[in-house]
């Protein structure tokens, strides 16, 4: 099942390699993201170098996928053609429990017309789009 | 201060083309940039042979050498691109312009920025492709992929930080439109908008109406610098430049939404050096100019430039505080991206010197110092204040 309608550009690991261990677990449905292996801090979006002690040594970890609602907004005009009969959907910041200096962009699952407020709690939905080429899996959110 | 742009350049000239709606300029975009440049020259009384730098913005496709080549220049000096930020440059292209004019680099240097988005691509549509790696891959597949979208969110938290209420940023929409009403060159001239009308409007993304987003228009703006100690030799009073600098916080740019100071305009870190520079304060401020991609991004960035306590904006953001002339801090009084044109923010610098001039349709009485603000909630985001001679 798919939270939006199909036919939005589907991502892909980038050709440089620096997000690519990100999306093999999120097929495994394991969240995995960047820490660096000297100051032990986490980043996201992915870079070559930790951008507190400069070290080059970064791995990807296991992360607790459960956080907390950081922002959100409920879109209504479609900016695709893909979305031109979707009607409302909501994106969601989540600010994960686990490392509060990372923040995940997602979509929160359920009623499109739902209330939703800050600091409300959520634990990722891994969603699998196994029969498109090439095969993919979001990271999701729903309300805990 | 010897390390300062503070009056030692000012603008002489002043030029646009007329502004459209997207798509329907009847010009190519590097003729509309022509247009613009050679009406500012006009403006400045100067030839267009006499330019001898130029500087802009977002990834302007009009290149310098091209325009110098078309334009008959005699001798290329300068030629700058502010990086990133989008609109956010407006005032950073300023800023380069003037450091070039301040340090002998060039004598007379156009700013300018063109957009035909009609016949290259529109900013508001998400890409249109089968596959999307790196930041986008991030954000993109959820439905997240507009600048409306990329900026809503910042907004609603401020919003949820300080209380702010719908009509806070509602106020920001009247206020431009009202003033687009007396300004014939407004694509919204003749188009006014009232509160029902705002209330009734569609969600584009929450929180913003759709009056509460910029239009995309076709066009082209263009300024002339030259060292103050000759402008008084043009036709037009000369508006000088008090500061003008961009720059960001602490990883305004990382990536996927995860700068820490999340929920700002981007101009924390701006506007102490700003003020600095200038030696002014916010309330020396007579008119302002203040960026709209959307409103919520004037409201945060009006508390930034330190107008408004950030706990105080449902008292601060009415309208009658926002008109000219009798406001008190009227805010684009030319209508602004919102109902004059998109012109990617450089209009609201030519309404500045306007302003300065005492040459607006919408004139605030014995306006001395102009403030603008440049591009909320990108990276880099820039400011810029002009001054009559006797701030000097």
């Amino acid at each position: 099942m798919s939270y939006l309608n199909p036919g939005l550009p589907k991502p892909v690991p980038a050709p440089d390699g620096l997000d690519t261990p990100f999306w093999e677990a999120a097929s495994r449905e394991v969240l995995m993201l960047q820490r660096c292996g000297a100051c032990q801090e986490f980043q996201w979006g992915p870079e070559w170098i930790c951008h507190r002690c400069h070290s080059e040594d970064l791995g990807f970890e296991e992360v607790s996928p459960v956080g907390n609602i950081y922002s959100y907004e409920r879109v209504w005009h479609p900016v695709h053609p893909a979305l031109k009969e979707q009607g409302p959907y909501i994106i969601v910041l989540v600010e994960l429990l686990e490392c509060s200096s990372v923040r995940l962009v997602g979509n929160l699952l359920g009623d499109p017309e739902q209330p939703v407020e800050i600091g409300t709690s959520v634990r990722a939905f891994f969603e699998h789009h196994r029969d498109v080429e090439p095969p993919f899996t979001l990271v999701q959110w729903e309300k805990i | 201060m010897s390390r300062t742009v503070r009056g030692k350049v000012a603008v002489v000239g002043i030029g646009e083309t007329q502004y459209y709606k997207r798509g329907e300029a009847p010009d190519a975009e590097f003729k509309l940039a022509l247009k613009a440049i050679l009406a500012a020259c006009e403006d400045a009384g100067i030839s267009p042979k006499e330019v001898d730098g130029f500087a802009s913005f977002s990834n302007d496709r009009s290149d310098p050498s091209h325009l110098a080549a078309a334009l008959g220049v005699d001798d290329l000096r300068f030629a700058n691109m502010q990086w990133g930020g989008g609109g956010g440059g407006g005032s950073g292209a300023i800023a380069n312009a003037a450091a070039a004019v301040a340090t002998g680099m060039a004598e007379c240097v156009v700013v300018f920025r063109a957009l035909a988005q009609g016949q290259f691509g529109r900013f508001g549509q998400g890409p249109q492709r089968d596959v999307i790696a790196g930041d986008g891959a991030h954000t993109v597949p959820f439905g997240l992929m507009s600048p409306a979208q990329s900026f809503a969110m910042k907004v609603t938290r401020f919003m949820h930080d300080h209380g702010v209420e719908q009509n806070a940023l509602r106020a920001i929409s009247l206020a431009s439109y009202h003033h687009a009403q007396n300004n014939p060159r407004a694509v919204m001239h003749g188009r006014p908008l009232d509160e029902e009308k705002y209330d009734n409007s569609r969600w584009i993304v929450e929180p913003f109406h759709l009056f509460d987003c910029c239009l995309e228009n076709d066009g082209a703006a263009a300024m002339v610098l030259v060292a103050a100690e000759r402008a008084r030799d043009f036709p037009h009073k000369p508006a000088y430049i008090l500061s003008a600098l961009s720059g960001s916080h602490y990883r305004a740019g990382a990536s996927v939404h995860n700068t820490p100071d999340y929920a700002t305009s981007t101009f924390k870190t701006v506007v102490p050096r700003l003020y600095d520079m200038a030696q002014v304060k916010p309330a020396d401020v007579d008119v302002l100019q203040c960026y709209e991609n959307f409103t919520g991004g004037v409201l945060m960035s009006m508390v930034e430039h330190q107008f408004c306590d950030p706990d105080g904006c449902n008292e601060f953001f009415v309208k009658d505080n926002l008109v000219a002339p009798s406001g008190k801090l009227p805010t684009n009084t030319s209508g602004g991206n919102l109902a004059e044109c998109y012109m990617h923010g450089l209009g609201l610098n030519i309404e500045a010197v306007r302003q300065i001039r005492g040459q607006s349709t919408n004139q605030v009485d014995d306006a001395d110092v102009a403030l603008v603000a440049s591009g909320p909630m990108v990276t880099p985001v820039s400011s810029s204040i002009f001054g009559t001679e006797a701030t000097l």
